[in-house]
């Protein structure tokens, strides 16, 4: 399936070699792209893309190896450079400022744009101008902090094309939009290529490249795995290249077991202020048994729903019951020491202590119990014993257990959050983004172990931005919006368009009327 | 002109204005500084050194020009000295800037004692002199205020329009405020962070100097320890109150130097407070003020964050 040498090659990587201190992040890449496709780089976390790209927009140089544009050698010793011969990016973490203006935001670091008199009205005209043409539409006028998320990957989109991009990267465009803003985004993405622009499209999403894009690059290691035609490749295909072996999408579900409701949210409220409100009205059963899966779009109530649970918030309004306590009321020691365990969303924020040791992070939940310790001193030897065989049982990849906790990669840093909480056969699981960041193989794995816990009778809260996850895993499922619950759906029972419709902020009802 | 209430008020004015110039230059320098993205608390120290640097320059070149020249010159070696540790090495902005702040105490002190020694005498030098502005300082009272002053101070109000201008209207400044903002975002965009912050860091701890060139040969006529005596963290304060904008430091600097002003008047008058507390006045307005102002910032989001690339 290997594609032959081909006139017409806009873009041409060869040989690509990166050494970073101790790491060899690309070795040998090749790549080439055709003018007017939409040439799809697929790679695991870690296996070199964007280092690659980063490469190519000019933030950092090669350690050897050519980048050819249009038949010539080109070096970039700036961003600067690649954007004068084309190329622009659409990073996965916007790059915009978001107190200035659509406008001013499209004018950091222009050449063109008058250097002692910014013509701040002549650039706001022909980004309304390019906003028509491409059918991006956008207020240029409009403060970046204002808009959406969709919105502002619309905005990175103009400033590459304001900026004179011919090649666009878009950097995992589609990890932060509901289904619906990715339908837009590919509309968008082919009516660009039509008009003759050049994409490359990043992304671990296998169906997303089955839908988009016309050829393939797969990275596996920070090597080549070769160049194909989308069109000749199954999914399956695609996630053997990426991954090195085969790969199960389906995953194991008994039936049946849901048993009482074990946690009955009831109206909570969360107010931001006097006015407004961040959570409004939520109310939700979690049975024995089942796994509850939240979607939505990140940022919409996800994390103060959660906060709520958990006792790092106090609900304003509304109960949560769990065991005859009331989970907005209580005091985070108080719910974790009555059989809840919490994945939380940032591991290195909040789930780990990256520089403390593997023993010391496993027991983070529980050092103050006789387990460990008597009073005030620690009982190093239980601890010890503890974390070896937390080790040993979760496959957690280390040296040893004295490895600080970050030095881990991150899929074994998460295999050390659910050793910790897993362990403690929780009674309610709170799981939230579980998978976040990680590659097939330990997805997988934690998916797994999530499952066990609910055919062991747990009850499981899942809260997780990637729709398809939700999908996979949950007995029933729940969409926020802004704070409230847009409807509660049977995944049997639903497609990914009624979920999509209820994350932009449609309610259940008003979509099956 | 006669002495009446109208005099008064523009005498209280003209010397307010006076006494706000130092640290609206500093707070102006500071402003740049900090829209680079950089927490700088090491005012203190860098307008402390520079009073040194002017008085000296001023006793050895005979021209307080010259002094001010090597206070600009002494202040941007500071500002050199910070951009290096908290840009290049990364150090925390926090650290350094205490750091600046006792090695201009200390290096001002032992400065002054090896160039003049330890007397008690006081050498004289060349200071700045008012500067009336031809027919608009026979303004009566406002003429006092503002036209009649020394050029320093029409310096100071000056670059108030025109640092607006260029953090506003020019693009240099547009990729000063990025910088500050989203240092990452800038770099994408073909900026430089590491020098515009560079450019930034130097180019405001010039001003400061300036500020502190002003309170030893303009407001004082000579160098004492100490003398900046928290000016700098007032400066420190005026950006902040003055939320980021030129014009509102230009106005938190006079409003917290009115208090000054109003202790040295309530001295001359005799009013029964001991002069101890009156001094404390402008520092108090400072802590009010800020107090008031509250959690909402303005400040560049970058602000403190040292940039690593890539």
């Amino acid at each position: 399936m290997e594609t032959k040498q081909n006139e017409n090659i806009i873009l041409e990587m060869r040989h690509i070699y990166k050494q970073f201190p101790g790491v060899l992040a690309n070795a040998d890449i090749c790549l080439n792209v055709r003018a007017g496709e939409v040439h799809a780089l697929l790679g695991e976390n870690g296996a070199g893309k964007s280092t690659l790209m980063n490469q190519l927009c000019g933030l950092i140089k090669p350690t050897s190896g050519d980048i050819v544009i249009e038949g010539k050698v080109v070096h970039f010793n700036s961003a600067r450079d690649a954007m004068a011969i084309g190329i622009g990016m659409v990073h996965q973490h916007f790059m915009l400022v978001p107190t200035m203006t659509v406008t001013e935001n499209c004018l950091i670091g222009a050449t063109d744009a008058g250097y002692l008199k910014l013509n701040y009205k002549q650039a706001a005209k022909r980004i309304s101008e390019l906003a028509e043409k491409y059918n991006l539409e956008i207020d240029p006028e409009a403060k970046v902090g204002d808009l959406a998320v969709g919105q502002r990957q619309r905005v990175e989109i103009i400033k590459a094309l304001y900026r004179g991009a011919k090649i666009l990267i878009l950097d995992e465009p589609t990890s932060v939009l509901t289904p619906q803003e990715t339908g837009e985004l590919f509309n968008m993405i082919r009516s660009l290529t039509e008009k003759g622009f050049t994409v490359l499209f990043i992304s671990h999403k296998l169906n997303e490249i089955k839908e988009i894009c016309d050829r393939v690059t797969v990275l596996r290691l920070g090597r080549t795995e070769g160049t194909y035609n989308v069109a000749e490749c199954t999914v399956n295909d695609l996630a053997r290249l990426m991954v090195g072996r085969d790969v199960s999408f389906s995953i194991e579900r008994k039936e049946g077991t849901e048993g009482e409701a074990m946690v009955q949210v009831r109206n909570l409220t969360l107010a931001r202020d006097a006015h407004t409100n961040l959570l409004t009205d939520i109310s939700f059963d979690v049975h024995a048994g089942e796994v509850f899966g939240i979607a939505g779009v990140d940022g919409n109530g996800q994390n103060e729903l959660v906060e709520c649970l958990t006792g790092a918030k106090h609900a304003t309004s509304g109960t949560a019951m769990y065991e005859g306590k009331d989970l907005g009321k209580e005091s985070t020691r108080q719910i974790m020491s009555s059989g809840v365990s919490h994945i939380p969303a940032d591991r290195h924020k909040a789930g780990l202590i990256l520089g403390m040791h593997l023993t010391e992070n496993l027991i983070l939940q529980d050092y103050y119990t006789p387990k460990f310790g008597k009073g005030a001193l620690l009982d190093n030897r239980a601890i010890d014993t503890y974390a070896s065989e937390l080790i040993e049982r979760f496959a957690i990849k280390t040296p040893s257990r004295y490895e600080y906790a970050g030095s881990l990669s991150g899929g074994n840093q998460q295999k050390v959050i659910v050793a910790r909480e897993l362990s403690r056969n929780p009674k309610f699981l709170i799981a939230m983004h579980p998978t976040r960041g990680l590659d097939v193989g330990a997805i997988e794995y934690i998916h797994g172990q999530i499952m066990k816990q609910r055919d062991d009778g747990a009850a499981v809260l899942l809260v997780s931005t990637e729709l398809e996850e939700v999908m996979k895993l949950s007995d029933r499922i729940g969409v926020l919006f802004e704070g409230k619950l847009m409807g509660i759906v049977n995944p049997s029972e639903t497609t990914v368009e009624e979920i999509g419709l209820m994350m932009g902020g449609t309610r259940l009802e008003d979509i099956r009327k | 002109m006669g002495v009446g209430p109208l005099h008064i008020i523009g005498n209280v004015l003209a010397s307010d204005i006076r006494m706000a110039t130092p640290i609206l230059i500093a707070a102006l320098g500071l402003l740049l500084v900090n829209e680079a993205g950089l927490l700088h608390i090491g005012v203190e120290g860098t307008m402390l050194i520079a009073t040194l640097a002017a008085v000296a320059g001023s006793y050895y070149t005979g021209s307080v020009w010259g002094g001010l020249l090597c206070a600009i010159i002494a202040a941007g070696l500071m500002g050199l000295l910070f951009a290096f540790l908290t840009i290049t090495l990364r150090a925390n902005q926090t650290v350094v800037g205490v750091a600046i702040n006792i090695l201009g105490s200390g290096l001002s002190a032992a400065m002054n004692r090896v160039l003049f020694g330890v007397s008690t005498t006081i050498a004289s030098i060349d200071t700045f002199k008012n500067l009336p502005i031809p027919g608009l300082s026979k303004i009566p009272v406002l003429g006092t205020a503002f036209f009649n002053q020394m050029p320093i101070v029409y310096i100071a109000f000056l670059l108030v329009p025109v640092i607006s201008y260029f953090l506003f209207k020019t693009q240099p400044g547009l990729n000063l405020r990025a910088v500050g903002e989203n240092p990452g975002a800038a770099d994408t965009l073909g900026i430089n962070v590491y020098r515009t912050r560079y450019i930034a860091c130097v180019v405001g701890s010039m001003l400061m100097g300036v500020g502190g060139a002003f309170l030893s040969t303009g407001l004082l006529t000579f160098f004492s320890e100490e003398m900046v005596s928290g000016r700098g963290y007032i400066a420190i304060a005026a950006v902040i109150f003055g939320r980021y904008k030129p014009t509102g430091i230009m106005f938190a600097s006079m409003i917290f130097m009115a208090g000054n002003v109003l202790a040295n008047l309530l001295q001359v008058y005799g009013v029964g407070i001991p002069y101890y507390f009156l001094n404390m006045l402008p520092y108090i307005l400072t802590v009010v003020a800020l107090a008031m102002l509250g959690k909402s910032t303005m400040a560049p989001a970058a602000q403190g964050k040292p940039y690593r690339r890539g």
